[in-house]
């Protein structure tokens, strides 16, 4: 057997190569820079810089890309205009969630654990806690699962698509466990992400063996020139492709596949929950457009109801299950499963609107969900001898927290509009284009689900409202609740919110970019 | 051409920002920096009147057209016909009132401030929604609308208000998001292109049947929802209840007209046939709601809760008028809009009167007011009279519109909806009975008169109601084209029922 080295075009892949290149640097800087504060600051510069810098060069990339884009790496990653979206939203979310990652409390306690490789509650993790011991690892762990999501946006071979889901998993479980506060929550929260997601992942590699059974390739191309050709529907490729979207649905988090949402949700801590719950969802729905737009297109009347199943499970579960959450952040959690739901709608019968609409939804969602978890972050329960401990998330807590801090709860309440889909927010518009782009392909009875599902959703939402705005504050708990004042949140507080409004408001620049980003290249068959 | 209805649209939601933005010192004039902006956009209102050219109602006349989101064919256009200009103007004259009313409702600069602000922000929706061009502009405006309105409910008014500003939330969501349905569907009935939402590009839209029907009834659910009809009209009696009467006037003079004028500008100018086709159900409901309406308005003790049922008749009146689809009775049906908003804005405002002197509107905790208070008495008396339509007071005339338009097609239901109107002149008499007539109690010996702001608020609306009762060509004359365009439309039908 003879080896060709592929050729690699390496300029569309520089933005990936800045991130990833600025994640193992973020490695070194972690070992040599000894002064914790100087540390910090030295990552959280490197993180930002490297993930700016990449945008940038993307955008750049995306302005000057002539033709449909490059294929690079043998067919195995392609970097068109689609890629280059997904990959700067996943680049702003990256941005926005370093900045919390980044924010400490008053006291400069940040949102994670000293040692998270020791059991909670044990003498080296009290020590670690009376030093002052502080590691920086999440910013390298972050900026590599950003790495894993950009490569993911963009994989056009089912080999590729395992390794890149597992560079930006497995720092993911990491970080998952890493919460100060409520260690075993957290821990939980990890293992059951981890375990879960490794079987996902197994499936969905054992769905590629098939593919490759039945086709002799990997790659998408070669997939669907494999479906094309063959007679009839062959039960080999039926089955293969439907394991390989069941691991993506996985990380989209559709019912039944979402069950280790709201303990990880719960679980990690709250910066991490915002950039997870953002990017993830993002990556995952990029990665899907293209395996199934590229790849399993030939099979859209087999692999359809598969989506509608699943788009109305998610929907429906997500909202009912949300409805009786006493938790903010498992609320959150389900919401997410029911906007997973909305974001297969779009898929239904294929439509080529969703490239463009998916791309709006997830942004929309995205800033939504960066900000809330955001706002999250600030509210702290107190104890009775005034120290702050951590974040208030039982739903009764937020009891006129209208009163007690009109920016953060009138941010909040934007947000969960724009969940709702109310008009002039972002998420209303994201909605609309979903819909339509489902529609345009006479899947109606599912929007008329979904739009029911979305009435339904409202009510957990404006219960937050009316609790933060309307109710006062129980007697006697007057002093129960404290608001973190931390600048970096702050930031990503008000950014969020103002593009929610931007994006409700004048969509129409983004909706082009879009649009214009709405074609996938096809690779050469073979 | 000077962009007036946009001034219109911006006016109040500036004046809202702007009350927002003044700091705590300085909120000790917000009502009067707020009936301001209220009277100046009333001054615009009457100089669009004015303007109107009345030989071409059944035209759209102060268009404007700006391109929007272009990627999804939503445009910025507004401009309006006679009923649209009419129902403009009602916006105009009630919102300064319903400032007025709630003059002294609140002791606290910043909550008075959030009040009035809201109210502005209302009226900004309000405007924009009765000028709407584009499909999509109405709906977001339709929608986001609840926001303003789901606060001024929950934050301002009685015991119950959160529960009454939910349930007015959900019940306004459901009927809006399925209407979404029907907006996205009608996109691809549609032209498509960037202005695929103008409504003048959707009209004569060639659609299968079903599809029509589908879209007609999608749209049809959210507005039945709106303008209260038997059986999704719970949510009004909440809310009336537990809102401020200056809201609830607001809500039920004009907001609930979005309803109807959808009904007539959206739904029957846009699905004809499917609109045909519906009409006998839609009239058997309608007619369900102007009989349960009064018979449930008679039961009240409430007087909040009574007022809202005499407007779910009324409104009953209204749909029928719609819905028979000739000439004279969706005439009536538009003129009734207008009237309706005088007569039950009023209502409101004088009911919100009484509960401000007394601290309840049950009714039998009043009685003998007549010798206390006569001129209230009186003014109270023809208000009530306005809404049992009393021949000489506007809504006479166009309640008779409607009954004698619709009786050549619907001759049984006119002939129940009649009883509708025998059942106002119970509650309204029995209800003055109760409060005015009697033996004074001594404790309320010391029950105030009028106050002259509070005539400022009620006699001008009765004054119009008079010279419209007396002169209703001046409102008819902008109606009869745009009710000629609609009933055009309609594909005639064989004199049925």
């Amino acid at each position: 057997m003879t080896f060709t080295t592929p050729e690699i075009a390496w300029a569309p892949l520089a933005p990936l190569m800045i991130v990833l290149g600025a994640a193992a640097a973020a490695i070194l800087v972690e070992s040599f820079v000894r002064a914790p504060e100087r540390r910090r600051a030295v990552q959280l510069l490197l993180s930002l810089v490297a993930l700016l810098a990449a945008a940038g060069t993307a955008v750049v990339q995306w302005a000057t890309l002539d033709g449909a884009g490059t294929v690079v790496l043998a067919d195995m990653v392609t970097v068109d205009r689609q890629a280059l979206a997904w990959q700067v939203l996943i680049l702003v979310f990256g941005v926005l969630g370093t900045l919390l990652f980044a924010s400490r409390t008053r006291a400069g306690e940040e949102a994670f654990t000293p040692l998270g490789s020791v059991a909670p509650g044990s003498t080296e993790e009290t020590l670690a806690r009376r030093k002052g011991f502080q590691v920086t690892e999440v910013f390298p762990l972050a900026l590599f699962a950003v790495g894993g999501m950009m490569l993911f946006t963009a994989v056009t071979d089912l080999i590729f698509l395992f390794v890149a889901l597992e560079v930006f998993s497995l720092p993911l479980y990491i970080l998952v466990a890493l919460a100060r506060r409520r260690r075993f929550l957290s821990h939980e929260g990890a293992l059951k992400y981890f375990l879960l997601g490794a079987f996902s992942s197994a499936i969905l590699l054992f769905g590629a063996a098939f593919l490759y059974g039945a086709t002799g390739t990997t790659a998408y191309a070669g997939i669907s020139a494999g479906i094309a050709t063959a007679a009839g529907v062959d039960p080999l490729i039926l089955a293969g492709a439907v394991m390989v979207i069941v691991g993506l649905l996985f990380k989209i988090g559709a019912v039944p596949f979402h069950s280790w949402t709201p303990d990880a949700y719960q679980g990690a801590p709250t910066p991490v929950t915002a950039f997870m719950g953002a990017a993830t969802k993002a990556a995952a729905t990029a990665a899907l457009l293209r395996v199934v737009y590229e790849a399993f297109y030939g099979l859209e009347w087999e692999l359809s109801w598969l989506i509608w199943i699943v788009a109305i499970a998610s929907m429906l579960l997500g909202t009912v299950v949300a409805l009786v959450q006493t938790d903010l952040k498992r609320m959150l959690a389900y919401s997410s499963v029911a906007h997973a739901g909305f974001i297969l709608v779009a898929f239904a019968g294929f439509p080529d609107g969703a490239l463009s609409a998916l791309p709006f939804y997830l942004a929309s969602y995205g800033l939504a969900t960066m900000g809330a978890f955001a706002v999250i972050s600030q509210v702290r329960e107190k104890a009775e001898d005034g120290a702050v401990l951590g974040e208030a998330t039982r739903l009764g807590q937020w009891a006129g927290l209208g009163r007690r801090s009109p920016l953060l709860a009138g941010a909040m309440a934007l947000f969960l509009l724009s969940f709702a889909g109310i008009p002039l927010t972002a998420g209303f518009i994201g909605k609309f284009v979903a819909f339509a782009a489902a529609v345009s392909e006479g899947a109606w009875p599912l929007v008329l689900i979904a739009v029911i599902a979305s009435a339904a959703a409202a009510f957990f939402y404006v219960r937050l409202i009316v609790l933060m705005f309307l109710t006062d504050v129980p007697e006697g708990q007057e002093d129960a609740v404290e608001i973190e004042f931390s600048p970096y949140a702050r930031i990503v507080v008000l950014v969020t919110a103002a593009l929610v409004i931007l994006l409700g408001i004048v969509p129409g620049p983004v909706l082009s970019a879009f649009e214009n980003a709405g074609v996938l290249l096809l690779g050469a068959a073979g | 051409m000077f962009p007036i209805l946009t001034v219109m649209v911006a006016l109040p939601a500036v004046g809202a920002a702007v009350l927002w933005a003044l700091p705590s010192g300085a909120r000790e004039r917000v009502r009067e920096i707020a009936l301001g902006i209220t009277v100046l956009e009333l001054a615009l209102a009457v100089a669009l009147f004015v303007q109107f050219d009345t030989a071409a109602a059944g035209d759209i006349q102060f268009s404007e057209t700006y391109s929007w989101i272009p990627q999804i064919g939503a445009s910025w256009a507004l401009g309006v016909n006679g009923i649209g200009l009419l129902m403009v103007v009602l916006a105009a004259i009630l919102t300064p009132l319903a400032v007025l009313a709630g003059w002294w409702e609140d002791r606290d600069a910043d909550r008075r401030t959030r009040y009035l602000a809201l109210i502005l922000l209302s009226e900004a929706f309000m405007v924009g929604i009765f000028a709407a061009r584009d499909v999509f502009l109405f709906y977001v405006l339709f929608e986001a609308m609840l926001i303003p309105l789901y606060f001024l409910i929950g934050s301002f008014g009685g015991a119950q208000r959160r529960y009454a500003a939910v349930k007015f939330l959900l019940y306004s969501l459901v009927g809006g998001l399925i209407m979404l349905a029907g907006v996205v569907a009608l996109y691809f009935q549609g032209p498509g292109g960037d202005e695929a939402f103008l409504t003048d590009n959707l009209t004569d839209l060639s659609m299968s049947t079903s599809t029509e029907r589908l879209i007609f009834l999608a749209f049809f659910f959210a507005f039945a929802i709106k303008a209260p009809m038997v059986p999704v009209h719970t949510w009004l009696p909440t809310v009336a209840e537990n809102a401020r009467p200056g809201t609830t006037a607001l809500l039920v003079a004009v907001l609930d007209k979005i309803g109807t004028f959808g009904m007539l500008t959206l739904c029957v100018a846009l699905f004809p046939e499917a609109a045909a086709w519906a009409a006998p159900v839609i009239i058997v409901f309608a007619v369900i709601s102007v009989v349960y309406g009064g018979l449930l308005a008679i039961g009240q003790r409430n007087m909040l809760r009574l007022v809202s049922f005499t407007s779910v008749s009324h409104f009953g009146i209204m749909v029928l008028g719609i819905f028979a689809f000739t000439q004279t009775s969706v005439e009536g049906a538009a003129l009734y809009m207008f009237n309706h908003g005088l007569s039950t804005g009023a209502l409101f405002f004088a009911v919100g009167f009484l509960i401000h002197r007394r601290g309840t509107a049950d009714v039998t905790e009043y009685g003998g007011l007549q010798r206390v208070v006569p001129v209230f008495a009186g003014t109270f008396l023809v208000i009530g009279l306005s809404a049992l339509a009393l021949p000489g007071l506007s809504p006479f005339i166009s309640e008779i519109m409607v009954l004698v338009g619709a009786f050549s097609v619907a001759k049984a239901a006119v002939i129940v909806s009649t009883f509708g109107v025998v059942l106002a002149a119970l509650y309204v008499l029995l209800t003055y009975q109760k409060v005015f007539t009697g033996p004074v109690p001594e404790a309320r010996a010391s029950f105030r008169e009028l106050t002259r702001r509070e005539r400022v608020v009620l006699w001008p609306l009765i004054a119009l109601m008079l010279v419209l009762g007396f002169l209703p060509g001046i409102a008819i004359d902008t109606l009869s084209d745009p009710a000629a365009d609609i009933v055009a439309t309609v594909p005639v039908e064989e004199a049925g029922q």
